[in-house]
């Protein structure tokens, strides 16, 4: 138990410095710096090429619309929405319809959307030839669409059951009830009542995921590399493509790239923090001037129909891609495949093993690192009465808030140096950077939560601390223990980038397979990959609940414990 | 107030509540004049403050209820909470913490008072209160006689129909308590509200001077003068 003390700089260092050094990595070979390749002295070159690479600017341009625009609207849906349905019938049952959403890949959804809405989609299927009129896929450019619509419309699917889990969580944490009681007994609306006096309060939680929402929708990859228009597409893509060219010369407009890439998300939250300081002028203002319930119609019925149009988008991309899994002949533009069959899964069960195998491995193992990693810190902060500070939160955040390529660019450098890239060594460290926050994040609450008595009464029994760990706290927190492994698991499934830039393409998920064969017309495959990945998480979530479910069945008290 | 002309009595009815086979308040009739107050005296856990629940429109689906609420005639049932005119004001101030205090007394004015009649009216009540020149401190750090009066000041300027006051006092030291009692009942009755209040405290119930219900025996419970 000499170890326990060390927990958290382990922790820190496992996904800190790897952030840190990544980040220099990516920074010196902006600069010209790269010995590797040659770059021996600093020059600007990298960034005279980047600004002069055709399309960058629009690039920039389209990151930054499409990831304020996809986090804003994912914002207001799930507040929106929680301030109008807050207590309601509708908010608990769309609750439980959107968590399952949250543990879906992002390339899933994506892929789902894809061919639910491209001109031979599901969609357009469904409303042939009876109301299209079309007896043969249109030339529609529906999905990907050179907007990019339907690239944002894909993030804000995936993104607002995100924060409106969160939201759900702050709330726990404010007088919401007593609040909003006071305001409707002096005339409010109960949506203007929560706008105005339990948003206030909440926000200041929320804040961290929402800024790693826009962090993540500013730098995404594999979702825009399904939806987004191919010419001008997000800035990641292109950054991408420069360190998969053949002409090593563009690693060095791949690492400026990845800088830029990292200011794009720094403009965005400076774009974001200015409209929060905006916005809480304007409802201080709107607070004090008295108005009483007008809004509360349109948010009600705006929210309802948003967050209920964007599970029916997700779910019916998800369950198309199901259909195509075992469609046998599906023709355009017959709203159901004509034949069904398993020889899909059949013929392709020695390829879909191997990607599994290699999904399952990299998840189980980066999950279960992380776990002991998240339990350690936190048994080590009850043993020791360590409190760490609101601070710290922002340090467990840095791998969600600092854009994934761009750090990724710098630490495939440092894995190439130390002779370990393109093996599992790399892979499941890769996984581990975003598996950890959100185990810690996962576990931290109920870990905290849990009445410090109990471990007291054991301890006060004559129990050793390690005895009490074992024997009152994993039991009676088998559940959020659990919970936060199917999280991990989760998490670990829906990586792309960490797979490709670790893997050095020599190891393939589900995810990084769906996502490469997107472009090609093999729904069957496509949608068995999709299926997969959407499974798995949902297993391991339904384990999580199951497995406790089950132990503790004869024990009413364990009930309450979440 | 403006409207003083509507204000009438608030009149409960044969009132039962029950939740999950277990009855909380049992036939209680109780009419409240206009600038009169009533007081339901009562131990804890006797079903007080889910009266004034009640009253609000903010109960629980899942009590049972019967009996009827009105006031000045209309029958409160099915309107909801911000429909009632019925302000209330709970043990602690409840003034929100990220308003100042005069933007808190502005929350309460109705919105149809706008420009220099809106910052006329928030500061009339400030005096009125003894919080002169508090206008832009933060709740927070106001005493705790200054949150209660300026909570109930936020209350009044809403133009309630009738105050519910659910043991307003108890968090109040001793010799504080006194005062504060004395605002409110002045004020209630300056402002002709029927005034409900719930308490444990005999002191309270006695410097309200009004009839006082017995919550304990609410088996009968019905009004005694």
């Amino acid at each position: 138990m000499k170890l326990l003390p060390a927990a958290p700089w382990l922790t820190l260092a496992v996904f800190l410095v790897p952030v840190l050094a990544g980040l220099a990595g990516a920074l010196l070979p902006a600069f010209g710096y790269l010995p590797a390749l040659g770059g021996m002295e600093a020059s600007l070159d990298p960034w005279r090429h980047l600004l002069d690479y055709p399309g960058f600017a629009k690039s920039v341009w389209v990151s930054l619309w499409t990831g304020v625009t996809a986090t804003l609207l994912s914002f207001a849906l799930a507040i929106g929405f929680a301030a109008a349905w807050r207590g309601s019938r509708v908010f608990t049952a769309l609750q439980r319809l959107v968590s399952p959403l949250l543990s879906v890949p992002h390339a899933a959804v994506a892929l789902g959307m894809l061919f639910l809405l491209a001109p031979s989609g599901w969609a357009v299927r469904l409303a042939s030839p009876w109301a299209t009129g079309v007896t043969r896929p249109p030339d529609w450019a529906t999905a990907p669409d050179p907007l990019g619509l339907v690239f944002v419309l894909a993030l804000v699917v995936k993104e607002t059951p995100f924060l409106f889990l969160m939201t759900i969580a702050a709330l726990n944490q404010v007088r919401e009830r007593e609040i909003v009681t006071t305001a409707r007994t002096l005339g409010y609306g109960p949506a203007t009542a929560w706008l105005k006096c339990v948003l206030p309060l909440v926000y200041p939680q929320l804040r961290l995921p929402v800024f790693a929402v826009l962090a993540y929708s500013l730098s995404v990859i594999d979702v825009a590399l399904v939806l987004a228009p191919a010419t001008n597409p997000p800035l990641g893509v292109l950054i991408l493509r420069w360190f998969n060219d053949p002409d090593l010369a563009y690693q060095f407009v791949a690492a400026a790239g990845a800088m830029a890439q990292l200011a794009v998300v720094v403009a965005g939250i400076a774009v974001w923090r200015g409209l929060e300081i905006a916005v809480a002028g304007f409802g201080r203002r709107w607070s004090a001037a008295g108005d009483r319930g007008a809004v509360d119609g349109p948010v009600a019925a705006v929210s309802l129909a948003g967050v209920g149009l964007l599970w029916i988008l997700g779910a019916a991309g998800l369950l198309g891609m199901a259909l195509w899994s075992v469609a046998r002949q599906w023709r355009f533009p017959d709203a159901l495949p004509s034949d069904w069959s398993l020889m899909n899964w059949m013929r392709r069960s020695e390829a879909l093993t191997d990607l599994g195998g290699v999904t399952v491995t990299v998840a189980l193992v980066s999950a279960g690192i992380a776990l002991v990693l998240a339990v350690a810190c936190l048994e080590h902060e009850k043993r020791d009465g360590f409190k760490p500070t609101a601070r710290a939160l922002w340090l467990l955040y840095i791998p969600l808030l600092v854009p994934q390529v761009a750090f990724l660019f710098g630490a495939q450098v440092l894995l190439v140096a130390a002779g370990i890239d393109g093996g599992w060594l790399a892979l499941i460290w890769a996984h581990l950077l975003f598996v950890l926050p959100y185990v810690f994040l996962s576990l931290s609450d109920p870990f905290r939560a849990m009445d410090e008595r109990y471990r007291t009464t054991a301890l006060c029994l004559g129990l050793r601390p390690s005895a009490v760990f074992w024997r009152v706290t994993v039991p009676m927190l088998l559940k959020p223990l659990l919970v936060a492994f199917a999280v991990g698991f989760a998490v670990s499934v829906s990586q792309y980038l960490p797979t490709v830039f670790a893997s050095g393409g020599r190891l393939e998920t589900l995810t990084t397979e769906a996502v490469s064969l997107a472009g090609g017309g093999d729904r069957r495959l496509i949608g068995m990959l999709v299926f997969a990945q959407s499974v798995l998480p949902f297993l391991a979530f339904l384990l999580a609940a199951a497995l406790p479910a089950w132990l503790f069945r004869n024990r009413q008290g364990m009930r309450g414990i979440s | 107030m403006t409207e003083t002309g509507r204000i009438g009595a608030l009149e409960i009815a044969g009132l039962t509540i029950g939740i999950g086979g277990r009855i909380l308040v049992h036939d209680l009739s109780v009419t409240v004049p206009a600038g009169g107050i009533v007081t339901l005296m009562g131990p804890s856990g006797s079903g007080k403050s889910t009266i004034l629940a009640h009253i609000c429109g903010t109960l629980d689906r899942q009590f049972s209820v019967s009996g009827t609420v009105r006031l000045a005639g209309r029958d409160l049932a099915g309107l909801r909470p911000e429909q009632r005119k019925v302000g209330i004001l709970f043990q602690e101030a409840l003034l929100f913490p990220h308003l100042t205090v005069g933007e808190n007394l502005a929350f309460g004015l109705p919105p149809a008072i706008a420009g220099a009649e809106r910052r006329r009216r928030v500061e009339a009540a400030l005096a009125d209160a003894e919080l002169d020149g508090l206008e832009n401190r933060d709740p927070a750090t106001l005493s705790g006689g200054q949150k209660a009066r300026a909570a109930l000041m936020r209350t009044l300027l809403a133009e309630p129909h009738a105050l519910l006051l659910d043991e307003p006092f108890s968090r109040l030291d001793a010799a504080l308590r006194d005062k504060i009692r004395l605002f409110v009942f002045d004020h209630a009755r300056k402002a002709g509200l029927p005034t409900l209040l719930v308490t444990h405290d005999f002191a309270d119930a006695k410097a309200a001077g009004g009839p006082v219900v017995d919550m304990e025996d609410a088996g009968q419970a019905s009004q005694q003068s």
